[in-house]
């Protein structure tokens, strides 16, 4: 679950000899462990939240609220999981909330009053969101106009082009066809399908990140971009990807949001993308690429919506959301800088006491 | 050492043919050729600025030449990028290593190339045993999961060098690669450089180390501002004539250095101290002596002159201009007192780019140039009109941004710009970076007329003919300490080298412990 590493090995034959084992291994050990500590507390601190939250309020855990909270997060860790491959290469996505209501609008469009089954839906939204996601991408890796505008851009952009297309219109549920909100509110064995989805998809992108080339290639690029162009990786086609991959994934999400509601509006998820990016720098994602993993992205995905749910059920007043998310990621990222600082130093003194 | 010559006359594994590059108005390469053999180690000479990292990077695939042609084994190839050079068997590696700080030893190694099982799955397992093999036969100990945050530059060229051993490099291209390197660490390198030589790899050196350059080769490529000098064996050449072939004549002629008489101590340097970056540093400059500070990169010199400044703060130790103490940690004491520091990097620290040239002359002394707070336009061009005659500075107009002058005409700006505040004691950081000939003739020049004023004179410099040629006295720094100091008439080539390789009986007690620390065997 390292950047680094795999995790399928145990100890190495090929260690080289002298310094003793010890000596040897402790800086990996060492660099792996941080990352480790950093998913396990987030990890630990979701635990405690639902723990405690249970104890005030037993009415936290039965059945209807476990189901209510993966609900709740599936979307966000969708959108989690694809946020973090565009962090991971040094660039943000903030274009997302917009394409998710573009998407979901665009969908229940599609399917008002026809009999449209869920697997077109799927795919027109997730086709809609790999092209908004080209265009970010093209813009940010050949037209090389930095992330941070580019997607604030496209996030005005898709926003107007929503509601010119919607005048103040929405979907309405009773136009949705039934199996496509069945999606929505169905599941198997008691699971709802969107967390199944959800984990389907955060899976097998954390099994590409780390076990295939281009996986590899995308933690290498936002270590080092510099290093990475002399290293011969196809730098731009790769950035040009994780935005479609992001963009692609949002949009899916946005015909998930349309299952799951039914009824939308065309800026149905305005202002998610903040919380989206919340989410995976809680989750451990260095804000400047090459660190972290998307399974450190869903967990802070989980813990921003289970701390919402668990506000509600506490009667804590909703306002305070908003300041405990900002106070979790203003410890993130403070806890990222002395661990790091740390770590360098550490690994500094291994081999020159 | 021997060289056996290549047998017949095989085409070289690589060559240029007549190749010229140009960078807008700049033209980095003329119409140069080179040839690498198999089995044999060519060196590549030649000034800051003469075309050495252009030629380089067109060899890596990073540059494409504007006309001429690149020949491997004989046969003309277009590199599209850095991945087609290193499919040819073309390793480089830069002054500078470039690795994934945040990935593994054995990733840095083999990204791109990692060894994949079924379903084109990246083999963990075979990256790290065959990190592991490598670093074994470069004899080296380091772990090949650790994180490459946080190795030394030394390690981190070795990780380099096991890059081109995993991919079996034909010929193999070093710049400057023992920059940053001890002694100890150069012996090292060499050894495996000589290895993979008479493995029959071609191999590239470049280095402003001439004796290491006639320590590792056989031949040289010189070249001076980016056209090619000369190409011939270097047996029967001295070290006089390779200088000779860089700098087009001789050093004297390079450097106007000016005697002159030394008055009273104008800055002093008394046990200074910044935990884990320098010791117990101490020195005196006098009035119209130029003192340079020499040593190799990372040996702490611009750290040394920032805290004297007060940019940094010192843990320990006290600065006395003119007898006065400084207080510690302000540039604006520090600047009061008669201090001015030209700093190294003149991009990120000396100019404000996008401000016009008169702007950035008189940032220093805002407040004499007006009134409660506003500055007079007049005042301000007048003082920057000045100072750009006074050092020749060429341009369209005062009003024109910093950033579309040359290089070494932006680093007259910021001489100026530190004049301007008419300082007691004036520090230069790397005062010719990356500035062509002629410009740097004319801020030696410069220098030299200024300490002939009385102005004293703080210089850290890597170019060691500069040193030599400016300086009054030599002070050289090895690993944060002043392990040397050397008048005018002592300071050679070899003295002030192996003062900052820590070769000197001064510091090899230091060097021994180093080492000891290092758990080498």
């Amino acid at each position: 679950m390292s950047t680094g590493t795999g995790t399928s090995a145990g100890p190495g034959t090929g260690t080289p000899k002298a310094l003793g084992p010890d000596a040897e291994r402790a800086p990996r050990s060492l660099a792996e462990t941080v990352l480790r500590v950093r998913e396990l507390s987030i990890g630990g601190a979701l635990v405690l939240l639902v723990l405690g939250t249970w104890l005030a309020n037993p009415s936290f855990l039965d059945g209807q609220g476990v189901e209510d909270l993966l609900l709740n997060s599936a979307i966000l860790v969708l959108l989690a999981t694809g946020q973090s491959v565009v962090v991971l290469t040094r660039n943000i996505d903030l274009s997302v909330g917009s394409v998710v209501g573009l998407s979901a609008f665009a969908c229940g469009s599609f399917v008002s009053g026809s009999d449209h089954g869920p697997v077109a839906v799927l795919l027109l939204g997730t086709a809609l969101g790999v092209l908004c996601g080209l265009v970010s991408g093209a813009l940010v890796s050949f037209g090389q106009v930095p992330a941070l505008v580019v997607t604030l851009g496209m996030l005005y952009v898709l926003q107007g082009v929503g509601h010119a297309w919607a005048h103040g219109d929405q979907i309405n549920a009773a136009d949705v066809p039934d199996s496509v909100l069945e999606l929505g509110s169905g599941g198997v064995l008691g699971v709802p399908y969107l967390p199944l989805i959800s984990a389907a998809v955060l899976t097998c992108t954390a099994y590409y990140l780390r076990s295939y080339r281009g996986g590899r290639e995308l933690y290498a690029i936002g270590s080092s971009p510099e290093a990475a162009r002399l290293a011969g990786i196809p730098l731009r086609r790769r950035v040009l990807a994780a935005y479609a991959f992001s963009g692609a994934v949002a949009g899916f999400a946005g015909a998930l949001w349309l299952a799951r509601f039914g009824t939308v509006v065309a800026d149905a998820a305005n202002g998610w993308e903040l919380t989206v990016v919340s989410a995976v720098v809680v989750g451990g994602l260095a804000i400047t690429g090459g660190v972290g993993t998307v399974w450190g992205a869903a967990l802070g995905a989980l813990l921003l919506t289970t701390m919402g749910s668990a506000l509600v059920v506490l009667k804590v007043n909703p306002f305070w959301e908003q300041a405990i998310t900002g106070v979790l990621l203003l410890a993130a990222i403070c806890a990222d800088r002395v661990v790091r600082h740390r770590t360098t130093e550490a690994l500094r003194k291994r081999r020159r006491p | 050492m021997a060289q056996a010559a290549p047998a017949g006359a095989p085409a070289p594994v690589l060559a240029l043919e007549e190749v010229t590059k140009s960078f807008g108005s700049v033209r980095a390469l003329r119409g140069v050729s080179l040839a690498l053999h198999a089995g044999e180690a060519h060196a590549l000479a030649g000034e800051n600025g003469a075309g050495k990292s252009t030629l380089i990077k067109t060899l890596a695939g990073v540059h494409r030449p504007d006309s001429g042609t690149v020949l491997l084994d004989g046969a003309p190839v277009t590199f599209h990028g850095p991945a087609d050079a290193r499919a040819a068997g073309i390793a480089v590696i830069y002054q500078e290593p470039t690795l994934f700080a945040d990935l593994s030893v054995a990733e840095n190694i083999f990204m791109g190339r990692q060894p994949l099982r079924a379903l084109r799955r990246v083999d963990h397992t075979a990256v790290r045993d065959a990190t592991a093999a490598l670093l074994r036969r470069l004899g080296v100990d380091l772990d090949p999961e650790r994180p490459a945050r946080g190795l030394s530059i030394a390690d981190q060229q070795i990780v380099e060098i096991a890059k081109a051993l995993s991919f079996d490099a034909r010929v193999l291209v070093m710049d400057e690669p023992t920059a940053a390197l001890t002694g100890t660490e150069t012996d090292r390198l060499f050894a495996v450089v000589e290895a993979l030589r008479k493995e029959g790899a071609a191999v590239l050196f470049v280095s402003h180390r001439l004796t290491e350059i006639f320590r590792l080769c056989r031949s040289v490529t010189t070249l001076r501002d980016g056209a090619l000098v000369a190409s011939e064996p270097l047996a029967g050449l001295t070290e006089d004539d390779l200088v000779r072939r860089m700098v087009g004549r001789d050093l004297d002629a390079l450097y106007a250095k000016r005697d002159t008489r030394t008055g009273e101590t104008a800055l002093e340097v008394r046990r200074l101290t910044r935990e884990g970056v320098f010791h117990d540093v101490s020195f005196e400059v006098r009035r119209g002596e130029i003192v340079a500070l020499a040593g190799l990169v990372g040996a702490g010199r611009s750290e040394v002159v920032q805290a004297v400044f007060g940019v940094d703060r010192a843990d320990a130790g006290e600065v006395l201009v003119r007898g006065a103490a400084l207080r510690r940690g302000s540039p604006t004491a520090a600047m009061d007192a008669g201090l001015a520091l030209v700093p190294e990097d003149r991009r990120q620290q000396g100019l404000v780019m996008e401000l016009s040239i008169e702007r950035n002359i008189a940032l220093t002394g805002l407040h004499t140039l007006g009134r409660g707070g506003l500055v007079r336009r007049a005042a301000e061009r007048a003082r920057a009109g000045d100072w750009a005659a006074r050092l020749r500075l060429r341009f369209d107009r005062l009003s024109d941004a910093a950033g579309v002058l040359s290089g070494g005409n932006q680093q007259k700006v910021v001489l100026a710009k530190w004049l301007a505040t008419e300082p007691e004691v004036l520090i230069v950081d790397e005062p010719t970076r990356g500035i062509d000939v002629g410009t740097k003739a004319e801020v030696h020049r410069l220098l030299s007329e200024l300490a002939a004023e009385g102005l004293a004179v703080l210089m850290v410099s890597s170019d060691l003919p500069e040193v030599l040629g400016m300086a009054d006295r030599v002070l050289v720094m090895h690993e944060g300490r002043l392990v040397a100091e050397l008048p005018r008439a002592e300071a050679t080539e070899e003295s002030v080298l192996a003062a900052a390789t820590g070769r000197t009986g001064a510091v090899r007690r230091t060097e021994a412990a180093a080492l000891d620390g290092e758990g080498t065997p």
